[in-house]
């Protein structure tokens, strides 16, 4: 469980031949009288052969997500496809820095991230900014804080909505130019921005970015969503 | 801010798993020029909505139709009549 309402599967695969971090895949169920159901989702491991982890928020109302939440057990099979996806994606042999901005369940494909250049030793600066409702709502919580503990160049901030720690010195609200100008320290201009969330936000961190200055063509963005859940 | 869940847009990312068993090259990096307005930009980049009975992915800049996506249950419908040239990085 990450939380509440969000669950790590983890599927063996056999054949699997790995993936690069940002890709994902699409599952497909289907009911006894043929119905199917597919979505799409972001692979929250770093690429190994024969498996790989998927995280998943439940959407309420949704066909296939509580599906894969509350009823799946260990031994269920999936038909799954993938790895899919070539735009939001990084390379260890990409140029750093990178900076993250995740919404949400929107930090699953930068956690892929994360955990690829941590697999491959990456000395890339990555410097991740999660908005999460509450620290309640945060994927990860405990790996995120050992690597940042352990790893100088891996930066994460946190961005409350709702409601944030007691200790906090940033009042809870919306992602602000603030909140992304931390992404620039003393590591200067990432040379690429991932930004994943719901749409609202990703074009609310994408606009903060433009008016900072950022260049467009450093900016790579999936919108994530729960279309049928 | 809180993005309720209406906020059901997503983008040409949701597209990968359907046009990879069309076109053999990855097709949300493919730079797609829109036939309403011209713009150029990677068909990841494009508005998609997802949650009719198909998927219609429209520019980002203008909003005219790129590319119309069914899946029935063992075919897939793809309309391209929004776009007028594709362009992939071909391995050298």
């Amino acid at each position: 469980m990450e939380t509440r309402t969000a669950k790590t599967l983890v599927l063996d695969v056999p054949g699997w031949d790995g993936h690069d971090a940002g890709q994902h895949v699409d599952i497909r169920l289907t009911a006894p009288d043929g119905y199917t159901a597919q979505r799409s989702y972001s692979i929250a491991s770093a690429g190994m052969a024969n498996q790989l982890e998927l995280t998943i928020q439940q959407v309420s109302g949704g066909e296939v997500s509580p599906y894969l939440v509350e009823t799946a057990e260990i031994g269920d099979e999936f038909e799954l496809r993938g790895p899919v996806g070539g735009w939001f994606r990084w390379k260890p042999s990409d140029d750093g820095p990178v900076s993250l901005i995740g919404g949400g369940s929107g930090i699953v494909p930068l956690m892929a991230m994360i955990r690829a250049r941590q697999q491959q030793e990456s000395l890339a600066p990555f410097h991740l900014i999660y908005s999460a409702r509450t620290p309640d709502h945060v994927f990860y919580a405990n790996e995120l804080f050992r690597a940042t503990e352990t790893e100088p160049h891996l930066q994460v901030t946190y961005a409350f909505t709702r409601a944030g720690l007691p200790a906090d010195t940033r009042a809870p609200g919306r992602l602000t130019a603030q909140d992304v100008a931390a992404a620039e320290d003393k590591h200067g201009p990432p040379a690429r921005t991932f930004i994943c969330g719901p749409n609202g936000f990703v074009e609310a961190a994408t606009e903060l970015l433009l008016q900072a200055g950022r260049s467009a063509s450093t900016i790579r963005t999936e919108r994530f969503g729960p279309s049928g859940g | 801010m809180d993005f309720h869940e209406a906020d059901r847009t997503l983008d040409g990312n949701a597209l990968a798993g359907d046009l990879s068993a069309i076109f053999t090259p990855e097709m949300t990096a493919a730079q797609t020029t829109c036939a309403g307005c011209g713009d150029t930009s990677a068909l990841a980049e494009g508005v998609a909505y997802a949650d009719g009975p198909g998927t219609v992915l429209r520019c980002r800049v203008c909003h005219h139709v790129l590319l119309r996506l069914v899946r029935a249950r063992d075919a897939l419908w793809v309309e391209l009549q929004g776009i007028t040239a594709i362009q992939v990085v071909t391995p050298t």
